[in-house]
């Protein structure tokens, strides 16, 4: 069992490791990529004169190698092993030039804006999404299974972002009840204090609706494997044994009902993660997505490298926990691999 | 026995009736008759499927007609003009301009129709695209398993792991993709990992079955087996899959059209939407339509899509598609 622990574990590290390697060759082998572009920027700002100097041009590739981390004079295979060391040992991703500020603290900052309304958001819609699921297998074709069934359908054809423009037209510019941008009134200061802590969550309750809408699925896949599930013989010897409804509910037809799902469910919430990019866009949430958009739109590449690394670290991660907290709710999953090939 | 053999015979006796030289009973169908029969098979008999199956009429119904919109409505609808019309007209008043006009008299119906093969184009690419290399990548896998299933699946583990929508974010720093065919593939390319293990875990189970062993001991290719028995038993994952990344193409794409991030030459129903987010005054009612109606053919595109792939399943209830089959003996055999 530890073997595959290990497994998953040094798996992901390699897939890391190659997507890092496809952010160095789109950063570095690009004609005209973000390295190039630095590089005249930096050109650019240090010197109205067309030419330079020996001296002048070594200060120039410098700069370079603090923004992007690769030095353009060195070769590709020492610039790629530099770019790695910087980035698995010193967890340096180079340095914004929008924001003037190294990427690594500054995206750490951000995060955890982002996190706060995604893991809101994702935990209240698929913990809810799951429990209606449940409730409809258990009523199964009732009134409420069918009203319930329907909207499941309803929500799956409205992307998030219509319904968080829908109500951020209703309940921010019509009503007035809550703001349209930003992530908490700058008139308090910013600590433990209740108008402070308010303040945020009044910013944030609409931007969790919508990632609540994002994160809402898997309500009629759960359904079917309950149905199913429900219908099995070891319910029923369940039930005579004496077994008290709850216990059967949730630890058999609950549980046994979430494996086929399970993984698809901690992966969908990468996928929500990395559609904070158009999340914050419409709320204006001044966080990791909006920073993206706004590296894309000054060309600040380090920053969208990094933004770019970051995200599918999230997605890697998620991945990783799936597979890891797999093996507590269904303990059959083997490590090892004993089919013929052919 | 051939003609030469009997022309030899020279006693005058006949070959009567030896058992090698009987024809059989079956009378020998011709091409048309054949061709008939496929025809029933294949074409009748899914549409009797789809056409009983309220899920399936609305879906396709839905489908239709925005494919229509993409490919016949461009050459019937003229380009959006300006300032031709009155400004901001509400919907439903006149036949000119039947969903109403925007800021500057933009006829909206004509912005949808001309911005609908766009959108067309953007998922068909990626959703083709996604269900080529899953269902290659995954039958592969689980097919030949071993090592070259463990490589596959790093690869399939590696693209998954690519988050999309800042791939295109990235990608459009320095190479501004606008043609919508290329969008699809990229957007494409973390849809394929899901249906290439959905199939792979398929097949893993499907290859240890009796027809499978069968048909490898009489030495038939590997290409036959997976052909003949092994994707048709994949097609209820692959439509339904088909649909779903459709699905997540479309809000997607969209949404990257909508917050600019991609644009340019090509419009979509997002750039209609981010026109009219800036320009129109959200809070007069009057001014909403322009907003609301590219949202509402997004709606009626998935909801077309996601209930067809549901009537769809049954379409390869192969015991179903024979009772609907017109006529033959499939359909007397399946009531007895």
């Amino acid at each position: 069992m530890a073997n595959y622990y290990v497994k998953r574990v040094a798996h992901a590290v390699i897939v890391f490791m190659i997507v890092t390697t496809i952010a160095f060759a789109l950063i570095r082998l690009m004609p005209f990529g973000p390295m190039e572009m630095v590089r005249m920027r930096v050109a650019q700002q240090m010197s109205t004169s067309g030419s330079f100097s020996a001296e002048e041009l070594e200060r120039v590739n410098n700069l370079v190698e603090v923004y992007t981390n690769i030095n353009p004079e060195k070769s590709i295979p020492e610039a790629y092993l530099d770019y790695m060391v910087q980035i698995f040992i010193y967890q340096d991703f180079g340095r914004s030039i929008y924001f003037s500020e190294p990427v690594g603290p500054f995206m750490l900052r951000r995060m955890q804006w982002s996190l706060f309304i995604s893991v809101y958001g994702l935990a209240l819609g698929r913990t809810t999404s799951l429990l209606f699921g449940a409730a409809m297998a258990y009523k199964e074709g009732s009134r409420f299974d069918q009203t319930l069934t329907g909207i499941s359908i309803l929500n799956r054809t409205v992307p998030f972002y219509i319904v968080g423009i829908i109500f951020l037209i209703i309940f921010a510019f019509n009503l007035e009840w809550f703001p349209s941008g930003g992530l908490y009134n700058r008139d308090y200061t910013p600590g433990v204090n209740l108008q402070y802590m308010s303040s945020i969550v009044h910013h944030a309750a609409l931007p969790v609706i919508a990632s609540f809408i994002a994160g809402f699925g898997g309500a009629l896949a759960y359904r079917g494997n309950c149905i199913r599930e429900l219908g099995k013989g070891y319910i029923r010897v369940g039930h005579l044994r004496g077994i008290s409804d709850t216990r059967i509910a949730i630890r058999y037809v609950g549980r046994n009902s979430l494996l086929p799902i399970y993984t698809g469910l901690v992966i969908g919430m990468a996928t929500v993660f990395s559609s904070s990019i158009i999340l914050e866009k419409i709320f204006s949430y001044p966080a990791m997505g909006l920073a993206t958009l706004q590296a894309l739109n000054n060309r600040d590449y380090p920053l969208l490298m990094g933004a770019f690394l970051f995200f599918t670290l999230l997605t890697l991660l998620g991945v990783l926990i799936a597979d890891l907290t797999y093996g507590i709710i269904d303990p059959r999953v083997k490590g090892g691999d004993e089919r013929e090939s052919f | 026995m051939k003609a030469s053999d009997r022309e030899t015979r020279t006693d005058g006796g006949v070959t009567e009736d030896d058992l090698f030289n009987r024809t059989g009973t079956l009378s020998k169908r011709t091409r048309k008759e054949r061709w008939a029969d496929a025809f029933n098979l294949k074409v009748v008999a899914p549409l009797r499927i789809l056409a009983g199956d309220a899920r399936g009429v609305i879906g396709i119904s839905l489908l239709t007609f925005v494919v229509l919109l993409g490919t016949v409505g461009p050459l019937v609808v003229k380009q959006p003009t300006t300032l031709d019309a009155e400004l901001w007209a509400p919907p439903f008043q006149s036949l000119d301009y039947p969903l109403g006009t925007a800021a500057l008299g933009q006829q909206v119906h004509r912005q949808i129709v001309h911005t609908t093969p766009a959108v067309l184009l953007m998922i068909l690419s990626g959703a083709v695209f996604s269900m080529f290399v899953g269902t290659a990548v995954g039958t592969v896998a689980g097919y030949k398993s071993g090592r070259l299933d463990y490589l596959l699946m790093m690869f399939s583990d590696t693209m998954m792991t690519i988050p999309a929508l800042p791939l295109v974010v990235v990608l459009a720093a320095f190479y501004r993709p606008s043609d919508p065919l290329i969008v699809g593939v990229i957007l494409g390319i973390n849809n394929w990992p899901g249906l290439a293990r959905t199939v792979r875990s398929e097949v893993l189970s499907m290859r240890e079955e009796d027809v499978i062993e069968a048909a490898r001991v009489m030495g038939l290719s590997d290409t036959r087996i997976v052909r003949k028995y092994i994707i048709r038993n994949l097609m209820p994952y692959i439509t339904v899959n088909f649909a779903f990344s459709s699905r997540r193409i479309i809000f997607e794409g969209i949404g990257l059209y909508f917050i600019g991030v991609l644009g340019g030459a090509s419009k979509t129903w997002g750039v209609i939407m981010q026109e009219a987010y800036d320009t129109s005054d959200l809070t007069n009612i009057g001014q909403l339509h322009w907003l609301v109606f590219p949202m509402l053919m997004i709606v009626i595109l998935v909801l077309g899509l996601i209930l067809t792939a549901q009537a769809m399943d049954q379409l390869w209830n192969v015991r179903l598609r024979a009772r609907h089959a017109q006529d033959g003996d499939a359909s007397h055999g399946e009531h007895d």
